[in-house]
């Protein structure tokens, strides 16, 4: 059985399903790391001394570094969707690849980064700060990971579609897109609020 | 339906795009690191955080040209979003 409007939109929404059904998935996203921005709001607004991240060992130049890993994924990603759409398969590949790559470069980043923090003893248990850094980045690492998955299931198995199905392929890179996007997009609040405010 | 010479246009607007991010991403960090008041510090990192989000969501997310039923889902979501970021501060006399 087919599955309805997988490719076409949806004649009462305009939009197909898959399109529907990620905006929807980020929408809860949007609350969940809302709830904990929102946490993170309480805890400085109620707190006597607030440390800025780079004071107490935060280091800015990776964090920066990552920044940057982050942004260039997000163009890489956006580009291999284009490709398909240029019905460039080899592009795609090489641009999704990429993408990968860059995510485990971001990870490799942020162990290091975890690393000096366990060495100088900073442990979520160590103070307020960094019970909501550990857990904001922690969660957001968790969040790139499962990128990695998505895209690497699109990368290899998942793109036996290409040749049976192509717009649906590529409406599916599309979604992935969008998902990644937005883990671009709570670094780049994560970036400031965490290291130089 | 959008043909290739359309997509060939969005590549270009995507490497602008990343061009201006990588530059306001250098702006954040060279803002941080004057002696402003605290509460320009945290405005001027916050605004340009939300420049930098607006374009990803815009350009990379195609936000600036989707259909009504996405914005409305996100219209809601912004409007529960707020709230949640004013709670704090409203309920801080308590």
């Amino acid at each position: 059985m087919e599955i309805p409007y997988a490719v076409k939109p949806h004649p009462l929404t305009g939009v197909a399903n898959g399109k529907l059904g990620i905006w929807l998935f980020l929408a809860s996203e949007v609350m969940l790391f809302g709830a904990l921005f929102s946490s993170y709001v309480l805890l400085r607004v109620g707190a006597d001394v607030w440390p800025h991240g780079r004071d107490i060992g935060l280091s800015v130049p990776l964090a920066t570094l990552n920044t940057m890993v982050l942004i260039a994924s997000s163009v890489t990603m956006v580009m291999s969707w284009a490709s398909l759409k240029m019905n460039q398969f080899g592009k795609f590949r090489l641009y999704l690849g990429t993408t990968i790559l860059l995510s485990f470069v971001f990870l490799v980043v942020k162990a290091i980064e975890y690393s000096e923090k366990f060495e100088h003893h900073h442990f979520p248990s160590t103070s307020t700060f960094f019970a909501i850094y550990f857990t904001l980045t922690g969660l957001h690492g968790l969040h790139v990971i499962g990128g990695i998955i998505v895209n690497s299931y699109l990368l290899l198995p998942g793109s036996k579609l290409w040749k049976t199905d192509p717009d649906r392929f590529a409406n599916r890179v599309e979604y992935a897109g969008l998902y990644w996007h937005f883990v671009d997009l709570v670094w780049i609040f994560l970036f400031p609020v965490l290291y130089l405010l | 339906m959008e043909t290739a010479e359309d997509i060939r246009k969005h590549v270009r607007i995507y490497i602008g795009v990343f061009v201006a991010l990588a530059a306001l991403t250098i702006i954040t960090v060279g803002l941080s690191y004057l002696e402003l008041p605290g509460f320009w510090h945290i405005g001027f990192a916050l605004i340009v955080a939300t420049i930098k989000g607006a374009l990803v969501a815009c350009y990379f997310m195609h936000l600036i040209s989707e259909k009504t039923i996405i914005y409305s889902v996100l219209g809601l979501t912004v409007l529960f979003f707020i709230f949640l970021m004013f709670l704090p501060t409203a309920t801080s006399h308590f």
